[in-house]
C-alpha cells in the first residue's frame, strides 16, 4: 500500500536532509529498521487524525524555522539543586560543561559513544519501545529520531542514585536542528531521577525510552525553556514493570509549537504511572500533549493531570488516552485536562479517550475550559492584592493540581518559582 | 470614618435596582449593626461598598475617612482601611494561606508607602493572632480556606482582619453557621479590635452575635433602603417580635 503522494513528497523531502550518522555500530540494523518504519507510515499530515489539531508542517519541513538565541536565563530552574548536569549544545553532548558522570549507582555512556561498546541492554532496547509504541497509533517521528539521532545519552541505574542527572539543553545556533535519543534503564529496586531543562535547539526531536525493571522507580521533570521559539516534537516511550513507578511532570512557558508525546505500556501488576503537565502560553504558542497509557496487567494506577493556561491566541491541545486490555482488571485510571482561558482569542482543543476491554475497573476522565473565578479573584483584591499579582495567584492556583504531581518539594518549589518568575515577567 | 449617601445600585447584568437610597454613616470607634430579613441588600451593600464587579452605582456616595470608595479599585479600597469579613469565604486551592496574607499585608503597606513586614515579624504576629483566635499552625499551611469547616473559614476572616489593621471592618454574616463556642471566639477577636480610630459594621440575621458584639447602634434594613434605626434595643426587639410590625411601621 503506498502513501498518498503529499506524504510521500513530504516524506522524502525531509529523509533527504538527513544522513544515518553512523555506518557501523550495533544501533545501524535498528536505524535501518527505524528508516523503512517512517518510509511505510510516511511522516505525519496535516490530514492524520492523529494531527488534527496540531500541524505538523513546520516539524518535518527539510530545514527547521530558524529560531532566535535569547540569553540563558538568570535562575535557571534546578539551580539550587545538587545535580549531576550533562549538557547538550544544539544537541552536541558537550563534556567540558558537563559534570563528572561518576555517581553511584548510575552508568551514564554517550550515545554518540557507545556505538564501539558493548552495552547489551541498550541494544536490547534502542528503538523497541519506540517500535511498540507504533501501534495502535503510528508517531512517524519518533521512528525518524531513532533512525537519525545524532547523540543522546544512556543511563543506567542499579541502585538508589542520590542525585538527580539534569540534561541540560542549551541553543546556541539559530538554525540548529537536533535529534537526541536517550535510553534509561531502571534496574530492579533502583530509583532515578531525571530532570530536563532548556530548549535545545531551533527544532528539537527527542525520543526518551526508559525502561522500568520490577520494584524500580523513575522520576522525571522537564522544564522545556522559557519564551524560546522553539519547534520540539518529543516522544517519550515507557515499559513498566511490577510495582515500578513512573512520574512525569512537564513545565512550559511558550515556545512556538510543541508536540509532547509519551506512551506508557504497564506490564507488570501493581505499576504506577503519572504523568502530568502545566503550561503557560502567550500569544502564537502552540502546545500539544499527547498521551496513551495502555494497561495489560492486574491492579495498575495511572493518571494524566493537564493543564493549560492559554492567552493572546495561544493554543492548547491535549489528546489523552487510557487503553484497558483484557484482563486488566482492578486498573485506575485517571485523566483529567484543562485549561484556563484569559481572554478571547485563546483556544484549547481536547479529545480524551477510553478504551476498556476489562470489567472490573474504575477509570474517569475529564475536560473543562474556563475562564478566571471571578468571585476568588474578588477575594484576592479585596485584601488588597493589586489585579494583576492576584490574575498569577489565580493562575498558580489552577495550575497547582498538576504541579502536586511532582513529588520531591525542592524541585516542586524550583517549579513554582520559576512559574512566578515567568508570570511577573508577562504581567502587564 | 464611614459615610454612605442616597447610595443606588443595580445589578449590572439585569439593571434591576437593589440598593435604593441607602443613607448611613458610622463613626470612628463605633459599632454600627445592620440587620434585616433576607434579600434586603445588605450583602450587596456590603459589595458595593468593597468594589465587586457586577454592580453599578447609579446614585448616590460613599466615602471612607474623606476618600471616594467608589472611585477605587477594590484592592485601593483595601489599602484605604476597608475590610470586608465575607459571609461565603472563598476557597482558593493551591495558594497557601499565609503566602496570601503574607502578600496582601504587604501590598497594602506598599501601596501606603510604608515599609514592607519582614518574614520573621510576619510569622510571629500571625501565630500569636492565630493562637488567640485557636487557629492551628497546620491550618495556616494549607491553601487559602480549603479543608475549612464554615467556622474555621470564619475565624480566618477575623484573621485577616487582624493582620490587615483595617480602619473600618465590615462583617457579612460572620455569626451565620457558628455554633455558640465559635461565635464567642470570633466576638473576641473583634472586640480585641476595638479601637477609637476603628469604625465597625456588623451585619447579621440575629440578635445573639450582638449580645457579644454589643452594637452602639443599630439599623433595619429592608428592600434596599434603612428604615430604621436605634438603639442597641432595636436588635432585642426584633428578636422578640421579627421583622413584620417593623416593616408595617414603615409602610
Ligand atoms: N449577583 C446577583 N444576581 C442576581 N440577584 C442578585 C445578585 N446579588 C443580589 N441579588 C438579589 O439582590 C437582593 C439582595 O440580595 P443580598 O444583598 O444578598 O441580600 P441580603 O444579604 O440582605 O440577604 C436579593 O433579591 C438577591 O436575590
Ligand atoms: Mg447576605
Amino acid at each position: 500500500m503506498g502513501l498518498p503522494q503529499a506524504k510521500l513528497t513530504a516524506t522524502e523531502a525531509r529523509l533527504a536532509s538527513l544522513a544515518m550518522p553512523v555506518q557501523a555500530g550495533w544501533t545501524r540494523p535498528l536505524r535501518e529498521a527505524a528508516l523503512t518504519r517512517v518510509q511505510d507510515l510516511g511522516l505525519p499530515g496535516r490530514r492524520d487524525e492523529y494531527w488534527r489539531f496540531t500541524r505538523p508542517d513546520e516539524l518535518i519541513s527539510a530545514a527547521p524555522v530558524p529560531a532566535a538565541v535569547l540569553p540563558p536565563a538568570e535562575n535557571a530552574t534546578f539551580e539550587d539543586i545538587d545535580r549531576l548536569r550533562l549538557v547538550f549544545v544544539d544537541g552536541v553532548f558537550d563534556p567540558e560543561a558537563s559534570d563528572d558522570p561518576a555517581l553511584a549507582g548510575l552508568e551514564i555512556t554517550r550515545l554518540a559513544e557507545a556505538e564501539a561498546q558493548d552495552i547489551s541492554w541498550a541494544a536490547d532496547l534502542y528503538g523497541v519501545l519506540e517500535t511498540r509504541g507504533q501501534s495502535p497509533v503510528p508517531r512517524p517521528l519518533a521512528a525518524l529520531n531513532t533512525a537519525f539521532a545524532t547523540d543522546g545519552v544512556l543511563i543506567r541505574a542499579t541502585g538508589k542514585v542520590e542525585k538527580p542527572v539534569n540534561l541540560v539543553y542549551r541553543h546556541c545556533d539559530e538554525t540548529s536542528d537536533a535529534i537526541l535519543h536517550h535510553l534509561i534503564r531502571v534496574e530492579p529496586g533502583a530509583d532515578l531521577t531525571v530532570l530536563e531543562t532548556g530548549p535545545a535547539a531551533a527544532r528539537f526531536n527527542k525520543v526518551m525510552e526508559v525502561d522500568v525493571a520490577d520494584g524500580g522507580a523513575f522520576h522525571h521533570v522537564r522544564s522545556q525553556g522559557r519564551d524560546h521559539d522553539r519547534r520540539a516534537a518529543t516522544h517519550i516511550f515507557a515499559r513498566l514493570g511490577e510495582e515500578s513507578i513512573f512520574k512525569s511532570f512537564t513545565l512550559t512557558m511558550n515556545g512556538a509549537l510543541t508536540r509532547n508525546e509519551v506512551v506508557i505500556e504497564m506490564t507488570g501488576d501493581n505499576g504506577t504511572a503519572h504523568v502530568a503537565g502545566a503550561c503557560m502560553g502567550d500569544g502564537s504558542f502552540h502546545h500539544d500533549d499527547t498521551v496513551f497509557i495502555t494497561h495489560d496487567a492486574l491492579n495498575c494506577e495511572s493518571r494524566q493531570v493537564f493543564k493549560k493556561v492559554l492567552r493572546k491566541g495561544a493554543t492548547g491541545v491535549f489528546q489523552g488516552k487510557i487503553l484497558v486490555k483484557a484482563g486488566a482488571q482492578k486498573t485506575d485510571g485517571y485523566q483529567i485536562s484543562q485549561s484556563l482561558l484569559l481572554d478571547e482569542e485563546a483556544n484549547f482543543l481536547a479529545k480524551p479517550e477510553l478504551e476498556i476491554y476489562a470489567d472490573d475497573v474504575a477509570c474517569s476522565h475529564g475536560s473543562t475550559s474556563g475562564a478566571i473565578d471571578e468571585d476568588a479573584l474578588f477575594y484576592l483584591r479585596s485584601r488588597g492584592v493589586p489585579k494583576a499579582e492576584a490574575q498569577d495567584m489565580m493562575v498558580l492556583s489552577f495550575l497547582a493540581e498538576a504541579i502536586e504531581e511532582i513529588e520531591a518539594e525542592a524541585v516542586r518549589d524550583e517549579v513554582v518559582a520559576s512559574l512566578a518568575d515567568w508570570l511577573e515577567r508577562h504581567r502587564r | 470614618m464611614l459615610e454612605i449617601k442616597n447610595l443606588h445600585a443595580s445589578l449590572e447584568e439585569e439593571g434591576k435596582e437593589i440598593l435604593k437610597g441607602v443613607n448611613l454613616t458610622v463613626e470612628a470607634g463605633k459599632v454600627h449593626a445592620i440587620m434585616g430579613p433576607n434579600g434586603s441588600g445588605k450583602s450587596t451593600l456590603s459589595y458595593v461598598l468593597s468594589g465587586k464587579g457586577g454592580y453599578e452605582v447609579t446614585d448616590g456616595s460613599a466615602t471612607l475617612a474623606g476618600a471616594d470608595l467608589l472611585a477605587m479599585e477594590a484592592e485601593e479600597r483595601a489599602a484605604a482601611g476597608l475590610f470586608l469579613a465575607f459571609q461565603y469565604p472563598v476557597e482558593i486551592p493551591g495558594v497557601g494561606n499565609m503566602t496570601f496574607l503574607r502578600t496582601a499585608v504587604n501590598a497594602q503597606r506598599k501601596a501606603r508607602g510604608e515599609e514592607e513586614m519582614d518574614a520573621a515579624t510576619f510569622l510571629k504576629e500571625v501565630r500569636a493572632k492565630a493562637k488567640d483566635l485557636k487557629i492551628d499552625a497546620e491550618m495556616l499551611k494549607r491553601p487559602v480556606n480549603m479543608g475549612f469547616s464554615g467556622g474555621e473559614k470564619k475565624r480566618n476572616e477575623i484573621l485577616q482582619m487582624a493582620m490587615l489593621e483595617p480602619k473600618m471592618c465590615i462583617l457579612d454574616e460572620t455569626d451565620s453557621g457558628l455554633d455558640v463556642d465559635a461565635m464567642k471566639l470570633v466576638a473576641d477577636g473583634v472586640n480585641a479590635l476595638r479601637a477609637p480610630d476603628r469604625g465597625f459594621l456588623v451585619i447579621t440575621h440575629y440578635q445573639r452575635l450582638l449580645d457579644h458584639i454589643v452594637p452602639d447602634v443599630v439599623h433595619i434594613m429592608a428592600k434596599g433602603r434603612i428604615i430604621k434605626t436605634g438603639g442597641p434595643e432595636l436588635a432585642l426587639e426584633v428578636e422578640r417580635n421579627g421583622y413584620a410590625d417593623i416593616l408595617a411601621e414603615v409602610a
